[in-house]
């Protein structure tokens, strides 16, 4: 294989599993957030507040993963 | 080939220094900043216009936002919390202008945008993560004094040393992931509307604007509570 067909290679996967834990993540969040809507109604702002921070957090990994390949592809 | 780069251009030098696309965007962003408030100042002495009324709605609920986080130190420290939500939503908002990234301009034999959004440049980010880095190192050492050195440093077992040790670690891993998360998501957005732009070149772009709205709004606040929440636990007393 020559350069470029790895550096292709590694821009795909780099995103590719960087995206499986923050998308594993975010379905977690967003169940248990359902769940204590379910239990609690009443405290739907709040729990929207912090599910949606949440949220940032596990998909900040996914973005770490997006630079890695953004900077393979475009340098 | 779409015209895609992930580090700004330089379109000009002053004094010897370069002088990039996305500095003149937040150079204009903190102009327009100024004047709005400068004419905030005279309005609210002056009367009351609609203006003066929606920056006030705007400010009281960002501190009902802040107010449970930092408590009673809200006071002081909300000026920078306000401050850099603010800069941070303008600038992510006007990557999305029409006009920004699409005027052209030549510079030797390429061709360069005369504008681009400013949080889709690392520098930016990495200016406002050490800004909230030294910030959140300063008000600890404020309210707790040199006790605030104790959770880095303590000599007392191996296992606090130990602690100590990645305690200092993840204080400045916190750099690197305020900017890369503000940059990541702002600059694959711009990605995203070019690419779809690219790809179908009428009206189906625009969900992703009104996406990356929301993801712009959304970044904003992010980095911002988590400045406060950074803040706060570098504040708080610990036992």
């Amino acid at each position: 294989m020559d350069v470029e067909a790895v550096k292709q290679l590694g821009t795909a996967l780099a995103i590719g599993l960087g995206a499986i834990g923050p998308g594993i993540g975010i379905g977690i969040i967003g169940g248990k957030a359902m769940e204590a809507l379910g239990r609690n109604p009443e405290a739907e702002s709040s729990i929207r507040t912090t599910m949606i921070l949440a949220i940032a957090f596990a998909e900040a990994i996914a973005i770490y993963a997006l630079v890695v390949s953004l900077i393979l592809k475009f340098t | 080939m779409i015209h895609i780069s992930i580090k700004p251009e330089i379109v000009f030098h002053f004094l010897g220094f370069p002088v990039t696309n996305s500095l003149i965007t937040s150079t204009s962003i903190v102009i327009v900043f100024f004047i709005l408030s400068v004419y905030f100042y005279y309005a609210s002495m002056s009367g009351h216009s609609k203006l003066v009324f929606f920056v006030r709605f705007l400010i009281s609920k960002l501190y009902d936002l802040f107010k449970p986080i930092s408590k009673e130190k809200t006071d002081e420290l909300f000026p920078f919390f306000a401050s850099l939500f603010l800069f941070i939503i303008l600038s992510n908002w006007l990557g999305l202008f029409p006009g920004v990234g699409s005027i052209i301009i030549r510079e030797g034999t390429e061709t360069i945008p005369l504008l681009r959004g400013s949080t889709a440049d690392l520098n930016t980010t990495l200016g406002l993560g050490l800004t909230a880095f030294v910030l959140i190192q300063f008000y600890g050492f404020k309210f707790l004094g040199f006790n605030y050195l104790k959770k880095f440093i303590s000599l007392g077992n191996p296992i606090a040393f130990f602690t100590g040790i990645l305690e200092i670690i993840s204080e400045f891993s916190k750099i690197i992931s305020f900017a890369f998360r503000l940059f990541g998501n702002i600059f694959a957005g711009e990605v995203l509307i070019t690419v779809v732009a690219f790809l179908i070149p009428a009206l189906a772009s625009f969900p992703f604007l009104v996406l990356e709205i929301f993801v712009g709004f959304i970044q904003a606040l992010v980095f911002s509570m988590l400045a406060a929440v950074f803040i706060s636990v570098a504040t708080a007393e610990h036992h």
